[in-house]
């Protein structure tokens, strides 16, 4: 009796021992480092003398040093440039895409190649190369009567070199817009077009509500990949100059694997999640307001 | 102006739109190829991709080891070495978890379920340094053992989003069939379902590999020793140490490491653009 329960109970639930193995992982690896690092962001923390002191002075430093806020500052300035201007573009390239023209997969291939490689190493030696003082930019501004910017050594010209590293990427985000814009229905643009409505009404007031659902996407994980941007800064900047680009990211890595302060690297990474946090729960209440979902329930 | 005209104007400025971009996007990859075969001074003075006089030292050098027991060709067998168990076990943890998610009720499953999306959205920087610790508590730093492990267990939680969306597209109908003819849920899985995802597995694998291929920050935190240096730190190691920069050695490296990711993309581009379509717009 008793068994024949056990085992209903187990045909019940058979799917549960399918998500055993990700359980697990999600305890151990997500979890667990997760709650040890809040705990961790209370003390000095040190890789190798451990913890000797308990409190909040991780996150008073935080918000009285100089060089973290610059760092948050320097990394909201990042995002504030580099994710607006990656969905426009994406958006922009995604709709003449659209049109059916001959040839549109080469040049969907050729528009998502530099995101393939762009995370790569090889993508951050060929921006140094081609953002060099003599490098291929300038020799192209020269060319055409200009005078050599010194990119890496001026504030914004190094962040503008790093944000055009994000912004280059476009291709997935117009990957997903592509496959959005194929859903618009052409009904709606032949209604337009007979109303006498142009090609730049029928995108404000056609297309681009009608997408809104995948504009709020992209923006969701645009805002949570600038946010923790390393490698262009890390590599092409390194930070530079003067901190310029040192984005709150660069600081983290540098705490907790330089310098081994595990405290201070936690507190600074839970700080940067929860603006992260904070902005993506701005984004969802403010959907309301201008996304528009076709079915009544949402999603 | 007639229709026809109109239309024909808004073709033209179209393409030309779209093949100034393009150029302006793929130009400094085409340079690059070509600053392989150019001295220094020629790669700081032409903006022209192709080189006047053609060197080769580049890609000679390029192979040549910068001392210490590592070479190119070692690093990037490093990189598929894990690569390779990490796509394998990512396919496989997150078929198995995704039909839990996708097919099965029982106590918990929403919740769950809510916590996996949740995990999407949590950023990896929270994780990093806490990671490390206990890794490091395990012994297993210095080795790949942080950057291969957790893929066993689904950790890539997009790959298992992604197949639970797929998985929810295939007929329940061939299941009943199935269950009928006595299989099992395990078996039900392996001869029903993973023959219906296997498009969708192909993208999965082809990302991961991209990714895993491209990881920078996993083997900079957990790699010290430098003949177990993964391609994408031994090409940052030769970029800050190369002394007197020879810029056509360092750009051969990083095309060679970068080749074997542009021959994937293009044998199964088609399978790549599906499964960012699929993966973004299903949610």
């Amino acid at each position: 009796m008793q068994k024949k329960s056990i085992s209903k109970i187990m045909a019940e639930n058979v799917g549960f021992f399918f998500v055993i193995p990700w359980l697990i992982g999600f305890c151990l690896f997500k979890v667990y480092p997760f709650a040890s690092s809040l705990y961790y962001s209370f003390t000095n923390y040190d890789l190798f003398t451990g913890i000797t002191k308990t409190g909040i002075m991780n996150y008073q430093k935080i918000f009285t040093n100089d060089d973290i806020i610059r760092a948050f500052a320097v990394t909201f300035k990042y995002a504030i440039f580099d994710v607006p201007m990656k969905l426009a573009f994406a958006l922009f390239i995604a709709y003449i895409l659209n049109f059916k023209l001959k040839g549109v997969n080469f040049f969907r291939t050729a528009y998502y190649i530099p995101s393939i490689l762009g995370g790569s190493i090889a993508i951050a030696i060929l921006w140094r190369a081609v953002f060099n003082t003599d490098g291929l930019i300038n020799t192209v501004v020269t060319f055409f009567g200009g005078e050599k910017i010194n990119w890496m050594a001026s504030a914004n010209g190094a962040l503008f070199v790093i944000v055009l590293l994000r912004v280059w990427q476009f291709g997935s985000a117009m990957v997903i817009f592509l496959a959005a814009l194929k859903g618009v229905s052409e009904d709606l643009y032949e209604a337009a077009s007979i109303d006498g409505a142009g090609k730049w009404t029928q995108f404000f007031k056609i297309t681009v509500p009608i997408i809104t659902p995948i504009i709020f996407y992209n923006l969701i994980t645009q805002l949570c990949q600038a946010f923790q941007e390393f490698n262009g800064p890390f590599l092409v900047t390194k930070g530079g100059p003067n901190g310029a680009t040192t984005l709150i990211s660069i600081l983290i890595y540098n705490n907790a694997f330089l310098r081994h302060k595990m405290g201070m690297a936690s507190a600074q990474a839970w700080v940067l999640f929860l603006i992260v946090m904070t902005l993506t729960a701005v984004a969802f209440i403010s959907q309301k307001k201008w996304v528009y979902y076709s079915d009544e329930d949402g999603r | 102006m007639t229709r026809e005209q109109k239309a024909k104007i808004s073709a033209v400025v179209r393409y030309a739109v779209l093949v100034a971009i393009g150029f302006i996007m793929v130009y400094p990859l085409i340079w690059m190829v070509g600053a392989t075969f150019k001295t220094n001074s020629e790669i700081f003075t032409s903006a022209w991709f192709w080189p006047k006089n053609p060197v080769f030292d580049g890609y000679e050098n390029a192979f040549k080891s910068y001392g210490g027991k590592i070479n190119l060709l070692t690093s990037m067998i490093n990189t598929y070495k894990v690569v390779v168990p990490k796509v394998i076990f990512t396919l496989i943890s997150a078929t198995v978890t995704a039909y839990g998610f996708a097919r099965f009720n029982f106590k918990g499953k929403n919740s769950l379920f809510a916590l996996m999306m949740a995990t999407l959205f949590l950023p990896q920087v929270v994780l990093n340094a806490p990671q490390y610790i206990m890794f490091n508590q395990w012994g297993w730093t210095n080795s790949y053992l942080p950057l291969v492990i957790p893929s066993l267990f689904a950790a890539d939680t997009y790959f298992v989003y992604m197949l639970v969306q797929f998985t929810r597209s295939i007929p329940k109908e061939l299941e009943e069939a199935a269950k009928i003819d006595g299989c099992n849920a395990l078996k039900t899985l392996w001869y029903v379902i993973v023959p219906m995802l296997k498009p969708s597995l192909v993208s999965c694998a082809l990302f991961q590999f991209m990714w895993t291929s491209n990881d920078f920050m996993g083997p900079l935190i957990y790699i010290s020793d430098m003949p177990k240096y993964t391609n994408s730190i031994y090409l940052r190691m030769s970029m800050d140490g190369d002394v007197g920069f020879q810029w056509n050695r360092i750009l051969a490296m990083s095309l060679i490491s970068v080749i074997p990711s542009l021959i994937v993309f293009f044998c199964a581009q088609d399978s790549f653009i599906d499964g960012i379509a699929a993966g973004g717009v299903k949610g």
